[in-house]
């Protein structure tokens, strides 16, 4: 507890200093200053070190290892770790390492497609329903409702087995995307319109009005700058969610299929042997883990850098 | 008298009052009923009246914040209500607005040089880009904040201070009127001093035209050259600021002003308190004929069936317009004009702040520290500290802002 304390002191110490001489010269804008207090805080540096690891091993994962995560030996099945296969090897016989890198690319994919696209689309929505209020919110309001009573699982079955069939890898990841974000859409749109209903009656909105601001000017630069925070915050949350949504879809057999690779599909396979051989089941599921927690983390440290009360 | 620059003509704003599953309209709140004043140029208009009676409705309406049920703004000749966008956006240049509470008239995340350049963003022909930021210097300079600050955040400033900035990006566009809904509400009594002396100093240096929502009767009838009383929605009374306070004819005025306390323990209950029975009545269901009859110790028939007129009644010296059949004067305040007394050198003076004296003193007196404290991170703390009258000097003491050396400083001029 107390070295974030010193941290803190130290911190404000150098934003005196940086008063100093940038009080007159410069200016400062929201996110420079986010970018100035966020490169002080270790949890940053952390976080954002291994989503870049999940990153470079999505699109090189030539990188890190040379194994063919496809070559299977089958007599090796079930092998331990050791030297020659590191994470050892799973029921087909794959090396597990190798499967885990190359199964971080549909994780980051899925996650980062589907908090994109329901983040632009629920946002929108959320934003023009708060705003506009009225009949038009009730409509969009009732609309979300209906969607949220689908329970994810249940209806992302539904949306994947209607949507036609397909060994494409891009196809599946677009499909799976498409139905988080048709399920997932509501609750980033319900979080922006209740910000934007708390922002909007305040006086410096009003203020904007009375200057004679444009809507979309009082929306981008008053509303939408106070009420990104929650959807930050959330939508980085979901965004390991959907990570875990990708994998159960996987390991429920929806989702991505084998020959694909993914960490939940290898999770999935890996149940046979949960009690004999649990390092097929414990480097997939750690992997998933780690990629789900760093990037709560990094939403976490983004909130706390675009707050400047809190600097 | 200067010429009229804005009017409002017969002002109704009623809300409706839905309820129900169907969300039927089973009533309306009458916020403004029927309200009528002129404003002319350079002059202050304050209006007063209690909770809910609806000034800052009003104050909205004339902004056009919200569109009126019926009746009119007219500025210099122009009725805002019937103007397109485009003539709109030129007519806000010369109205503009201070809210009631510093600490959400302010957009937290932006800069203070962004807020208070904001509006030459909208209007990006009033100054060129180029000459902005110096412009908001200027500014800030002009409301006693030191221009050094302008990439600090809000919340880095007293209440009073973020007041200052509200005033700073209300004037920016040199309006012709300012609404001020109750700028110095939310203010503790010896800040409100201080930004009501700013707004009479920028009003005579730029001419504006304010009209003045508050409750305060003192700091009104300070600041006013006209005063209009509001009960329930309407105007009870309106004249000038002699008129309404020493000659008031309307009965709601006189028990308001009968309500000031005197500083003067000796009078201590020897004045006349009138004291009203009963509360007031709900805006969604008014009275009948004149809104006041229910509270109102002078009411007869007439007062419940029809509603007087706002207009010119004798106050014994002259006229003055009232909203009462029975308007008669009726001394309340007793006025001392004490402006020939020397003032006790023994209390902080009601003297002007002068903001530029004080930036220049925090100027040079920031540079000294600066030299003094060496790194220099200390220094730019001590220009935080505003908004105290000049000489006013053991305010620096608690200051646990203020470092040893700032304070030698501070103390040697």
């Amino acid at each position: 507890m107390t070295e974030p304390a010193i941290e803190a002191v130290s911190e404000q110490k150098a934003v005196g200093a940086l008063d100093a001489r940038g009080d007159v010269g410069e200016a400062r804008s929201l996110w420079s200053d986010a970018w100035r207090a966020m490169r002080k805080n270790p949890m940053f540096w952390i976080s954002a070190g291994m989503i870049a690891v999940f990153i470079l091993m999505s699109v090189w994962p030539s990188l890190f290892t040379n194994t063919d995560p496809a070559y299977a030996i089958l007599e090796r099945s079930r092998e331990r770790p050791n030297s020659n296969a590191w994470f050892g090897r799973n029921i087909q016989g794959y090396d597990i390492y190798a499967r885990c890198i190359y199964g971080a690319r549909a994780s980051i994919l899925v996650g980062l497609m589907t908090t994109i696209a329901v983040v632009l689309v629920g946002g929108a929505i959320g934003v023009f329903a708060g705003y506009k209020g009225g009949w038009v919110d009730s409509l969009l309001s009732r609309i979300g409702d209906v969607f949220f009573a689908i329970p994810l699982l249940l209806g992302a079955i539904i949306i994947l087995v209607s949507l036609p069939r397909t060994t494409n890898y891009w196809f599946i990841i677009i499909k799976v995307v498409l139905a988080l974000m048709v399920l997932g859409w509501p609750s980033i749109a319900r979080l922006m319109r209740s910000s934007v209903i708390q922002v909007k009656p305040n006086d410096y909105v009003q203020a904007a009005r009375a200057l004679g601001a444009s809507p979309w000017r009082v929306i981008r630069s008053h509303i939408l700058p106070n009420a990104l925070a929650p959807v930050i915050v959330v939508s980085t949350i979901n965004l390991g969610g959907y990570i875990a949504a990708e994998a159960t879809l996987s390991f429920l057999g929806i989702g991505l299929q084998s020959p694909a690779i993914s960490w939940g599909i290898d999770i999935s396979a890996a149940i046979v042997g949960l009690r004999t051989t649990p390092h097929m089941l414990l480097y997939p599921s750690l992997f998933l883990s780690l990629a789900v927690l760093a990037f709560i983390m990094l939403g976490d440290v983004v909130r706390d850098a675009l707050d400047p009360k809190n600097r | 008298m200067t010429e009229v620059i804005l009017e409002a003509r017969d002002l109704v704003k009623h809300y409706p009052i839905k309820t129900g599953i169907l969300r039927r309209t089973t009533g309306h709140v009458k916020a403004v009923d029927g309200v009528s004043f002129e404003l002319h140029r350079g002059e202050t208009l304050g209006i007063v009246g209690e909770s809910g009676c609806g000034k800052s409705t009003l104050g909205r309406l004339i902004m056009r914040l919200e569109e009126p049920t019926s009746g009119s703004v007219v500025f210099e000749g122009q009725e805002m209500q019937k103007a397109s966008t485009g003539d709109m956006r030129t007519l806000r240049r010369d109205i503009q607005i201070v809210f009631q509470d510093p600490y959400t008239s302010l957009n937290p995340r932006m800069t203070v040089g962004d807020i208070i350049g904001e509006p030459f963003e909208i209007h990006p022909d009033v100054v060129p880009k180029g000459g902005r930021r110096a412009r908001v210097q200027e500014l800030l300079d002009l409301v006693g904040l030191n221009p050094e600050h302008i990439n600090r955040y809000p919340h880095q400033f007293s209440g009073g201070q973020r007041q200052r900035i509200g005033i700073a990006r209300g004037i920016a566009l040199n309006p012709k009127v300012l609404v001020c809904d109750e700028p110095v509400s939310a203010l503790d009594v010896s800040v409100q001093a201080q930004v009501v002396n700013l707004m009479e100093k920028l009003q005579n240096e730029l001419g504006l035209a304010y009209i003045f929502i508050a409750h305060d009767l003192s700091v009104v009838r300070h600041i006013s050259d006209r005063v209009g009383v509001m009960y329930l929605g309407k105007m009870a009374e309106l004249g000038t600021e002699d008129e309404v306070y020493q000659l008031p004819t309307h009965p709601y005025t006189q028990a308001l002003l009968s309500a000031v306390p005197v500083p003067d323990p000796t009078l201590r209950g020897k004045r006349q308190q009138i004291v009203l029975v009963g509360d007031v009545p709900s805006p969604a269901n008014p009275p009948s004929g004149c809104r006041f009859h229910t509270r109102c110790w002078k009411a007869q028939e007439v007062c419940k069936v029809e509603e007087p007129q706002l207009v010119d009644r004798p106050d014994g010296e002259g006229q003055h317009r009232s909203a009462c059949h029975f308007a008669e004067p009726r001394p309340i305040v007793d006025t001392v004009d004490v402006s020939h007394l020397e003032p006790d050198e023994r209390f902080a003076t009601p003297e002007v702040v002068d903001p530029e004296a004080r930036a220049e003193r925090e100027m040079s007196a920031s540079e000294e520290s600066r030299i003094a404290a060496g790194d220099g991170s200390e220094a730019v703390e001590l220009p935080r500290e505003h908004g105290s009258t000049p000489g006013d000097e053991t305010r620096l003491v608690g200051n646990d802002e203020g470092q040893g050396g700032e304070e030698g400083h501070r103390r040697q001029p």
